[in-house]
Formats: C-alpha cells, sequence, structure tokens
C-alpha cells in the first residue's frame, strides 16, 4: 500500500485518510506525518476522516499523540469530519480526546489554523 | 398418556362436532360472543364455523387442555383479528371471557342429547375443557396485540419527542422534554449528531426545560452527547437550567465539565451567536413593518 497521502496547502498538511487503516500502516503513518511536519516547517495539520465508518482505540490514541508530538513543534492538529456514530462510539469507550482540535470540515479546520490578521507569512520563513 | 377410554371419548367428542357443526354454528352465531366482534350474522356464522374446525382439530388430536395445540394455533391469527375489533370500542374485558364461556351451554346440551349415559361427563369434560382453553388463547392473542400496539406507539412517541431545530445558520437546538430513559436519549443523540454533520453546524443547545428532573444518568447522558458533538468539530451548550435543578446537581455532585450552560434558552442562543462571531442589536430607527 502506499501509505497515506499527504498534502502540502501552504503550509498546512492536508491528510485524507482514505479506508480503514491495520495498526501496522498507522505506526506508519504516524512517523511519516511528523517527518513531513518538519520537513514542510508546517504550522498546521488537518487529518480529514470523514470516510471511515470505525475508529478504534489505536488510531485514536494516535491521533490524540499526533496532536501532541506536532505541538511540540509549533504546529497544531484538527480532526475533522469525524461521523456521528464514530464519535459516540469513541465516547463510550471514554476515549473523549481531550485536547485535540477538532472541525465539521475541510475548510471550517483551516480557518481554524489560519495564521493570526497582520501576521505576514514572510516573517515565518 | 391417552389411554384406550380416553382415545375413545376423543374420537366421539370430535365426531359429534363434526355432526353437529351445523347445528353448533347456528347457536354460537347467535351468541353474544360472536355478535359483538362480526359486522353482520353471515360473518358471525363463518367466524364461528372456523372457531369450531379449530377446536375440533384440536380435540381430535387429544388436546383439548393445550392452548398450543396445532387446532388453537390456526385460530390465532382470527382471534386476534376478532380482538382487535373488540378494541375498537372496549379492551379483552372479564366479560368477553364471560361472553366465551356461554359458547359452552349450547354446546353441552346438543351432547346431553346425543351422548351416550356412561360417556356423558366424560365427553362433556373434554368440550368444557376446549372452550376453556379456547378463551385462554383469545386472551393470549387479546394481549399479544395490546402489546404491540404499545411497542408501536412508544416508538412514535419517541420520534415525536425529539425534533432538532434550526434556530440560526450554524444553530442547531434540541428540546429535550419528558424523563430521559436510555432509549430515547439515545436516540436524541443520535439524531443531534446526524443534524450536526448535515447543516455543519457549529453550536448545538441541549435544552432541558421539559425534564422534570436530572440525575446522574441524565447529566451523563448530557455529556456524552457534548464530547461526541466537540469530537465532530461542534460545541454544545446546555440550556434550561433551572434553580432547582442548578441545586439538585450541585446536590448531586454532578459536574458538567467544559460544557456550556445557561440559564435560558435565549442565552443560549446568544452564546451561540457569539460563539458563530455575530451579534444582535437595536436597528437604528424605529422598527417599520
Amino acid at each position: 500500500m502506499a501509505g497515506v497521502p499527504i498534502v502540502n496547502l501552504n503550509g498546512v498538511l492536508l491528510v485524507t485518510i482514505q479506508e480503514e487503516l491495520l495498526d501496522q500502516s498507522v505506526a506508519e503513518f504516524e512517523s511519516d506525518l511528523t517527518e513531513k511536519v518538519v520537513e514542510a516547517r508546517a504550522r498546521g495539520v488537518l487529518i480529514d476522516v470523514s470516510v471511515l465508518d470505525v475508529i478504534d482505540s489505536f488510531l485514536a490514541r494516535t491521533l490524540h499523540d499526533i496532536a501532541a508530538i506536532t505541538s511540540l513543534m509549533a504546529a497544531r492538529t484538527v480532526v475533522v469530519g469525524m461521523r456521528p456514530a464514530v464519535a459516540i462510539t469513541l465516547v463510550e469507550l471514554g476515549l473523549t480526546l481531550p485536547g485535540l482540535l477538532t472541525a465539521l470540515s475541510v475548510e471550517e479546520g483551516l480557518s481554524l489554523l489560519a495564521p493570526p490578521a497582520g501576521h505576514a507569512r514572510t516573517a515565518l520563513r | 398418556m391417552t389411554t384406550t377410554s380416553d382415545r375413545r371419548i376423543t374420537t366421539v367428542v370430535s365426531d359429534f362436532l363434526d355432526v353437529q357443526k351445523d347445528a353448533i354454528v347456528a347457536q354460537w352465531a347467535d351468541s353474544s360472543f360472536f355478535r359483538s366482534v362480526a359486522q353482520d350474522s353471515d360473518q358471525a356464522a363463518g367466524d364461528s364455523a372456523e372457531v369450531l374446525h379449530g377446536m375440533r382439530k384440536a380435540v381430535a388430536a387429544g388436546e383439548a387442555d393445550n392452548p398450543g395445540a396445532e387446532g388453537f394455533d390456526d385460530l390465532r391469527s382470527l382471534l386476534t383479528a376478532l380482538a382487535s375489533q373488540l378494541d375498537g370500542n372496549e379492551s379483552v374485558s372479564p366479560r368477553t371471557a364471560v361472553e366465551v364461556s356461554e359458547l359452552k351451554q349450547p354446546l353441552l346440551r346438543l351432547w346431553q342429547d346425543e351422548a351416550d349415559a356412561e360417556l356423558l361427563t366424560a365427553g362433556a369434560l373434554v368440550l368444557s375443557t376446549a372452550v376453556d382453553t379456547l378463551r385462554l388463547v383469545l386472551v393470549d392473542a387479546a394481549l399479544a396485540a395490546a402489546k404491540d400496539t404499545l411497542a408501536i406507539q412508544r416508538e412514535q412517541l419517541t420520534e415525536l419527542s425529539t425534533p432538532v431545530i434550526k434556530l440560526w445558520d450554524g444553530v442547531l437546538a434540541i428540546p429535550l422534554i419528558g424523563t430521559l430513559d436510555s432509549m430515547r436519549s439515545q436516540v436524541a443523540t443520535e439524531s443531534l449528531l446526524q443534524s450536526i454533520m448535515t447543516d455543519q453546524a457549529k453550536v448545538a443547545i441541549l435544552d432541558i426545560t421539559g425534564v422534570p428532573t436530572v440525575d446522574t444518568m441524565v447529566a451523563q447522558h448530557l455529556l456524552k452527547t457534548a464530547m461526541a458533538a466537540r469530537l465532530m468539530g461542534a460545541e454544545c451548550v446546555i440550556s434550561g437550567i433551572r434553580p432547582q435543578i442548578a441545586n439538585t446537581m450541585v446536590q448531586l455532585g454532578i459536574d458538567l465539565g467544559e460544557v456550556a450552560t445557561r440559564a435560558r434558552l435565549a442565552d443560549a442562543l446568544a452564546y451561540a451567536l457569539n460563539r458563530l462571531g455575530l451579534e444582535v442589536g437595536a436597528a437604528a430607527g424605529p422598527g417599520v413593518v
């Protein structure tokens, strides 16, 4: 499998998980993504999970870990488009993922990650 | 279990029911039971013929006392229909049970005229048992029908009581009304989360004005809903917390954590609009309608 595609959108890494991932692929995805954050000097990561019918506890924990890791590298992680059934299941499992940023859609997630107004991008580089 | 004499009675009685079929049906069709459930005399005759047929089958099989016998099983759908006929004006009452018992009399009178002296008592016993069993099956069918009705109404109540209302673009409200049992609260949560997704609503208001008491279970449910909404990228506000309810919640040690709460739905809407960066103010001039 080619792994999860990571797209750089002007400083924000957009990741769309397109199918159920095996635990092995989840681990690979985590290390790929964290490396890419450093490489791209990203200020944010958007993880789109709207396709997933199932998010198991391992993937949920990994999402949480990714958010913690990227925040150490000054990039904020937003999980986008979680389905109702998935959200209920995670809550029932006790995985409320405190501190994780969430958004309804990619568009909204991008606006969450937008640089503060008046903050010139050139100043970052 | 069946001795030779038992088998003989069974045969004689079922033959009697077959031979006297028309006489029995004529008398039954005129009985208060069949008259009360049938539209006209033709239908009463048809129904009683069918009931008699089923009863004869059970008697012939030597199972006059078994409500699960094949003959009675055949009658179940007919009796359910008859019971629902009764339902229209009255439920299955003690009166109905008495009316079914009244079917015994014509049967036993005919039997008395027909039977040999030696089989008189034993045969009467079989016939009487068969009618008693018929009564049992009728009550059973009526209860099953009532149970179905109850289940359907319960489902309708669940659907009716959990409407999700769109208050503004991006603001949803769900007014929770009445006692929240686990099934109702689950349905409410599911429909709210589904609407959050389809409407892309950023704020959802859980209004508990209509909930008489908040115990730990209801609070737990509210919290879970709020958490699930947060995972989806929306925020939940709980409104309609009256002073007494707030008091109870504190007494019970319920902590709603980071979930925003407001006393009135209006306050919650104001909060939601504020979260969306919207502002409501007075128009400059007097309003023109």
